[in-house]
């Protein structure tokens, strides 16, 4: 099998999929043109910078589904400060591995979750570091 | 299991594999060889040849047995191209749609110093004669464009093109891998030079093909060794694979009107049904198509999880898409009929067999649409079409 029973097991049943109307923050990365398109949802519990709830929306292969399903679960209940620092690497672990040319899928899903803060962070006028938020290298350009 | 992925591969028929067993157990002596054991196994093999020719319409000993479609194009056009430097002629023309056993072997050329000239095929998927015409130079040592193609499925106008490359005398060479065994091909009538076949797409083993070479033209060595195939290619000859491939191929000729009628009939109940799902669109060409080939888009999704998810309902079926090729460029195929990327990687190929039955097609038409607004739902894309945020491709 080219997934993991893991990465099967998200794909066929993605925990929290599905548009977030009343969203605090959005974060969408990929292209179509490369296959991919990740969107991510948080609510956020202002007055302790939780986040209660993520929902996703995602364009693409199997391992772009599982990884985003898998990323809400883990960010989830989690201060922002923990979700910033959510690895693509953490993510790949958390799925019990991906195929060499499927990592930039978790590469997505971080970097989605990361974008999903930064626009809360700025639809709130909250002030950051924008080191923070300075985009991984992404592997398809069109 | 609903397999639909004919093009990829085919079941090996019960008369073929039938065919074969004698050859593991009984007449397994080597076809090189003197004794009697030798001599049965070497009737066999040029019976074997017999019948491959005649189903293409070529003479016998125009025939050289190989390992399957990618060893003959490699062969076609390592051949052409040593020709092509012989005589001082080192340009090439071929199609954008090509199959990367010949796309590819050509990309080797290049660094050989040959120029290669890709023919568009425009949105029906096919070339035209005209753009071939204006293409051919005195240098031009090859042209190679394939019968029909391995995605879309359209066919070749392979005889205008024949005709062309006999009036300028270049060598034509055709990889046929979809067609042989599918549609007519008659090597003399369309005036073709050199003919890829590979068993394994009209119901015979993996690994063995054959290389048709019209009498007179080149033909260089390509695997040294033995004396087999003419001197032409070493190695003991895969006896009971090429007597079912033979087997296979008599049956599909014999077979070929009653098999287009049943698949066509199939294929068309597809296009009809699949076609209702909303932003949709046909890929390739209608008419000149394999009868077996069923290639659509559906917009605001990808490939891959497509293929996934219909491999859980049980459908062995085919994408162009990048996840699904292990790169990040969709199928060239998709894009050279003038796909945008994302329609591209939406696409699903369903190729049938005379082995696929309404039922299995009743089922598919009953579950894509399912699959598809499954995706849909999960999708940023189609999110964003429905809102009116970003327009449409496929109207």
């Amino acid at each position: 099998m080219l997934y993991s029973e893991k990465v099967m097991e998200h794909f066929r049943n993605p925990r929290n999929v599905g548009e977030m109307p009343d969203a605090d923050g959005i974060g969408e990365v990929g292209n179509a043109k490369c296959g991919d398109i990740m969107r991510m949802y948080i609510k956020v519990d202002k007055k302790n910078q939780i986040i209660t709830d993520a929902k996703f929306m995602t364009f693409g292969c199997g391992s772009a589904i599982a990884t985003s399903s898998i990323a809400t679960e883990m960010i989830i209940g989690q201060p922002i400060s923990k979700a910033l620092e959510l690895s693509n690497k953490a993510v790949v672990e958390a799925l019990g591995g991906l195929p060499t040319h499927k990592v930039h899928c978790s590469v997505l899903a971080e970097e989605a979750v990361k974008l999903a803060v930064k626009d809360y962070y700025d639809k709130n006028g909250i002030a950051y570091d924008e080191e923070l938020f300075k985009k991984a290298n992404l592997p398809c350009e069109h | 299991m609903i397999y639909l992925d004919n093009a990829g591969t085919t079941k090996v028929g019960e008369e073929v594999v039938k065919s074969m067993l004698p050859f593991f157990d009984e007449f397994y002596g080597n076809a090189s060889s003197l004794h009697t054991a030798g001599q049965i196994a070497k009737e066999h093999l040029e019976n074997a040849r017999e019948k491959v020719a005649k189903c293409i319409n070529a003479e016998p000993n125009e025939i050289y047995f190989t390992s399957g479609g990618s060893e003959s194009d490699n062969w076609a056009i390592h051949t052409a191209c040593r020709y092509g430097e012989l005589v001082g002629k080192k340009h090439i023309i071929t199609s954008a749609i090509e199959h990367h056993a010949v796309l590819h072997t050509l990309d080797e050329m290049k660094k050989r110093g040959f120029e290669i000239t890709y023919l568009p095929v425009y949105e029906n998927g096919i070339v035209k004669v005209e753009d071939l015409k204006n293409a051919i130079t005195d240098n031009t040592c090859l042209v190679t464009i394939m019968f029909a193609n391995n995605e879309v499925g359209t066919i070749q106008p392979i005889s205008q093109i024949g005709e062309v490359c006999k009036q300028h005398n270049v060598i034509f060479h055709t990889d046929a891998v979809q067609a042989v065994g599918h549609i007519p091909v008659n090597v003399k009538a369309m005036n073709i030079d050199m003919l890829s076949l590979s068993g394994h797409k009209f119901h015979a083993s993996k690994g063995v093909g054959a290389l048709y070479v019209k009498r007179g033209k080149p033909l260089f060595n390509f695997v040294y060794g033995g004396a087999q195939e003419g001197t032409k290619r070493a190695g003991t000859e895969n006896l009971a694979s090429i007597v079912g491939m033979a087997t296979a191929l008599e049956i599909g000729v014999s077979q070929m009107e009653q098999t287009t009628a049943h698949e066509t009939q199939l294929r068309d109940m597809l296009f009809k049904q699949l076609s209702k799902i909303p932003h949709s669109k046909i890929n390739g060409d209608l008419t000149n198509r394999l009868p077996n080939n069923f290639n659509m888009s559906f917009e605001g999704i990808e490939g891959e999880s497509l293929l996934l998810l219909l491999d859980d309902a049980g459908i062995c079926a085919s994408s162009g898409s990048a996840c699904t090729s292990g790169s990040l460029d969709p199928s060239h195929v998709l894009l050279a009929i003038g796909l945008p990327h994302e329609i591209a990687h939406g696409s699903l190929r369903l190729t049938l067999s005379k082995y696929t039955t309404l039922q299995e097609i009743e089922q598919t038409i009953k579950i894509v649409p399912e699959v598809v607004e499954k995706l849909r739902s999960y999708s940023p894309v189609w999110n964003s079409l429905q809102k009116g945020e970003k327009q449409y491709v496929i109207q």
